[in-house]
């Protein structure tokens, strides 16, 4: 029995050695050459025109930081600054950073909102993990989206957060579900509703956002003042507002197949006419307008623009990026 | 083997008051169990930062992969039940079924973003943990007095909760350590797994079949057949009856948080309250149930959950209400879970053991499942405090009529 006991022991040494070893190799990996071209340590302006903002993905030491390049020649190296983020969004020289906290369990968020040249202005602690973020046309609002995990009764349930910082006022809405909210002439209320990705019309009065309930999902507009909010359609998912305040740009459910869900599409508010966009692969992230006329998202670890009509085609702008935002 | 049998007969006499002793093996599966869990948990703890974050999966999808496999458990239950008896091959059965747990940490590492591939691997996950369940506790009723077994699954539940305390601090710790990977996670997640199936190998005895059961081979028709047996069938019976009107852990969590106006901070801290509970009480409740029988102590503990459900409805709010509703919950657990599993155990023979207890755990995991769609849909229809109220009003409606009827008054 001894002799058993003691080649337990030893196995018990050698697999907890082999696992701290796994945990310092793996420490060590990041601190290796980046994946890709890159200039590290660059001050980056939110406000410049002209270039294309995002979270550099590519494996190395800048792994995860806000990265650059020239909107029209985006093969050029990325140039990469110093902040490291999960999700990011820019507009009108305001900044938005959310941030799983490094190693806490269970998760926890840092939203972080910064000015054009990227120094902090304010810091807000959330639970949950980062799923979304954006800012206002006029830069005076950021909100996100934060993903709860256990918090969901159904097994194929989850449960979002989302919440709006108001830069002027200060003040900060952590969840917009307390909001009363109109389905089919009546205003409803279920236990099960969830809201994510929430966009602002410019003046900073009317948003859109995504509200889950009963297995659907349906576009609400609101009124933030009044706090109250009307379902206008089913089936859009993390709508995107276009600069000029008249079309969304969101995910629309095509198919019951867990592989390719999703379809980009495009929203006329006017008309009520939607569009599918050129591209024809699944995307699941909040699109970003980088004008009037395209549409920028995440895709197989890159990020793409697509014409926000329908026509034209897909075309990869950077690989090995995600959070795009025009700048 | 001649030096171990004799070191062990030189061995039990030393410890004073054999009969009141919790047995080596037991302790050693416990063992096992307590580094599983460690195992497990972490990876449990990670897996929505891991899929959302590292993979990128939205939500939704995370749901859906998370939903899909908690069906296979129940089926690939009672096989593993079934086939250690055919077999007669306890600890084998077990070791397959914690060995596939251990592995599929590597294939977390492999699927890589593949939303099919993390599939499979939970499913294999599931499988492993489905497998083992039986084999195991059968185990630990063979190698244990018939008088005691209540104390002997409360310590072997007692070491699997701890591990499953341990399981997120570990996590954290190597996340600490290697600076956010999740690859490391799992690693060390496949490590201590590894390290449970070494100690069930290696310190775990195996159940020696009497010479009558000898190579007698257990048919499917014979597992089935144990439901013929008056009061085995009672239990079965009468412990998925139970089990339709139980609410799940997540329901009354998700109802505490409603009621008290949580942070969201606290919210997943819920469950370490109903373990921290659980971890305390179960081996006085095991022993208890040794004492009083082993039925009266299953039903207080569906008591306790009645009265946790009302709880949640009374005037107390707050923080009262949470400590309230949460220690009724971990007594609830520790009354129940180990508890059931040592009031079967003696009524089966021993080379039916496995399958026996997977029939009992299988009906009322199956039962529980309805009762979470029930629930779902009660939720909806009337509005939570409605719902509640009904649930709690049908499970003491069931409690009540187990204790006119008397199911096992003549056993256990």
């Amino acid at each position: 029995m001894r002799g058993r006991i003691l080649g337990v022991v030893a196995a018990v040494v050698v697999l907890i050695a082999a696992a701290v070893g796994y945990g310092i190799y793996s420490r060590d990996r990041g601190q290796g050459v980046n994946a890709v071209a890159v200039v590290s340590g660059q001050p980056v302006s939110v406000q410049a025109k002209g270039q294309l903002l995002f979270r550099n993905t590519a494996e190395g030491p800048d792994f995860g930081r806000l990265a650059t390049v020239p909107a029209d020649r985006t093969g050029e190296p990325r140039k990469v600054a110093g902040l490291s983020c999960d999700r990011f969004a820019a507009s009108a020289g305001t900044a938005l950073c959310l941030a799983a906290q490094p190693g806490v369990l269970p998760p926890m968020t840092d939203v972080i909102v910064l000015d054009k040249d990227l120094t902090e202005i304010r810091r807000i602690e959330l639970p949950g993990t980062p799923s979304r973020g954006r800012v206002s046309p006029d830069g005076k609002l950021v909100y996100w989206t934060v993903f709860v995990s256990g918090d969901s009764y159904a097994a194929t349930g989850f449960s979002t957060r989302a919440g709006i910082f108001d830069l002027a006022s200060g003040q900060l809405l952590k969840s917009i579900e307390e909001m009363t909210v109109i389905l089919d002439g009546k205003q409803y209320y279920s236990s099960d509703v969830n809201y994510w990705g929430i966009t602002f019309a410019p003046g900073g009065k009317r948003f859109y956002a995504t509200m889950g309930t009963k297995g659907k999902t349906y576009l609400v507009e609101a009124d933030y003042e009044k706090f109250s909010a009307t379902a206008i359609r089913e089936n859009v998912e993390c709508p995107s507002l276009s600069p000029d305040g008249k079309r969304i740009a969101f995910k629309k459910r095509v198919s019951a197949d867990l592989a390719a869900p999703w379809r980009l599409a495009v929203l006329d508010l006017a008309s009520g006419k939607e569009t599918l966009l050129a591209e024809t692969r699944s995307v699941d992230d909040q699109a970003a307008w980088l004008d009037d006329t395209t549409v920028a998202y995440g895709l197989e670890g890159g990020i793409w623009a697509v014409p926000a009509d329908g026509s034209g085609a897909a075309r990869e702008l950077v690989q090995r990026g995600s959070s795009p935002a025009a700048g | 083997m001649y030096i171990a049998t004799s070191r062990a007969a030189v061995d039990v006499p030393k410890s004073s008051g054999v009969k009141r002793a919790v047995t080596g093996n037991v302790v050693a599966l416990g063992l096992v169990s307590l580094v599983t869990d460690i195992s497990s948990e972490m990876v449990t703890a990670v897996l929505p930062l891991y899929l959302v974050l590292g993979l990128g999966l939205s939500p939704l999808q995370f749901g859906v992969l998370d939903g899909l496999y908690s069906g296979v458990t129940a089926l690939v239950r009672l096989v593993g039940g079934h086939l250690a008896d055919r077999w007669q091959r306890l600890k084998a059965v077990a070791c397959f079924g914690y060995g596939l747990s251990a592995l599929g940490k590597i294939g977390l590492m492999l699927a890589g973003p593949s939303t099919v591939a993390i599939g499979a691997v939970l499913a294999a996950d599931r499988t492993g943990k489905g497998v083992r369940t039986a084999p195991r506790d059968a185990l630990i009723t063979l190698s244990s007095d018939p008088d005691h077994l209540g104390r002997a699954f409360g310590v072997h539940r007692a070491m699997d909760t701890f591990g499953a305390f341990l399981g997120p601090l570990v996590a954290m710790a190597v996340l600490w350590l290697s600076l956010g990977s999740y690859d490391s996670v799992f690693f060390t997640s496949f490590c201590i797994a590894a390290i449970g199936v070494i100690i069930l190998v290696v310190l775990v005895k195996d159940h020696q079949p009497g010479p009558r059961a000898e190579r007698r081979k257990v048919s499917l028709r014979e597992t089935a057949g144990l439901i013929r047996q008056a009061s085995f069938r009672r239990i079965c019976v009468w412990a998925a009856l139970l089990g339709l009107v139980t609410l799940s852990d997540s329901f009354l969590y998700l109802v505490l948080q409603r009621r008290w106006e949580l942070g969201a901070v606290f919210f997943p801290l819920l469950p370490l309250g109903t373990a921290g509970v659980y971890l305390l009480l179960a081996v006085p409740l095991g022993r208890l149930s040794d004492r009083v029988g082993r039925w009266k102590v299953f039903l207080g503990g569906h008591v306790a959950l009645v009265v946790a459900l009302l709880s949640l409805l009374g005037p107390v709010d707050g923080g009262v209400l949470a400590v309230l509703a949460l220690v009724l919950h971990g007594v609830f657990y520790a009354a129940t879970d180990g508890v059931l599993m040592a009031a079967a155990g003696p009524m089966l023979p021993e080379h039916q053991r496995a399958g026996g207890l997977a029939l009992v755990q299988t009906g009322q995991a199956t039962t529980r499942m309805f009762a979470s769609v029930l629930f779902g849909l009660a939720w909806t229809a009337w509005d939570l405090h409605a719902a509640v109220l009904v649930a709690a009003g049908a499970l003491a409606v069931v409690i009540v009529a187990a204790a006119i009827l008397r199911p096992l008054r003549t056993s256990a």
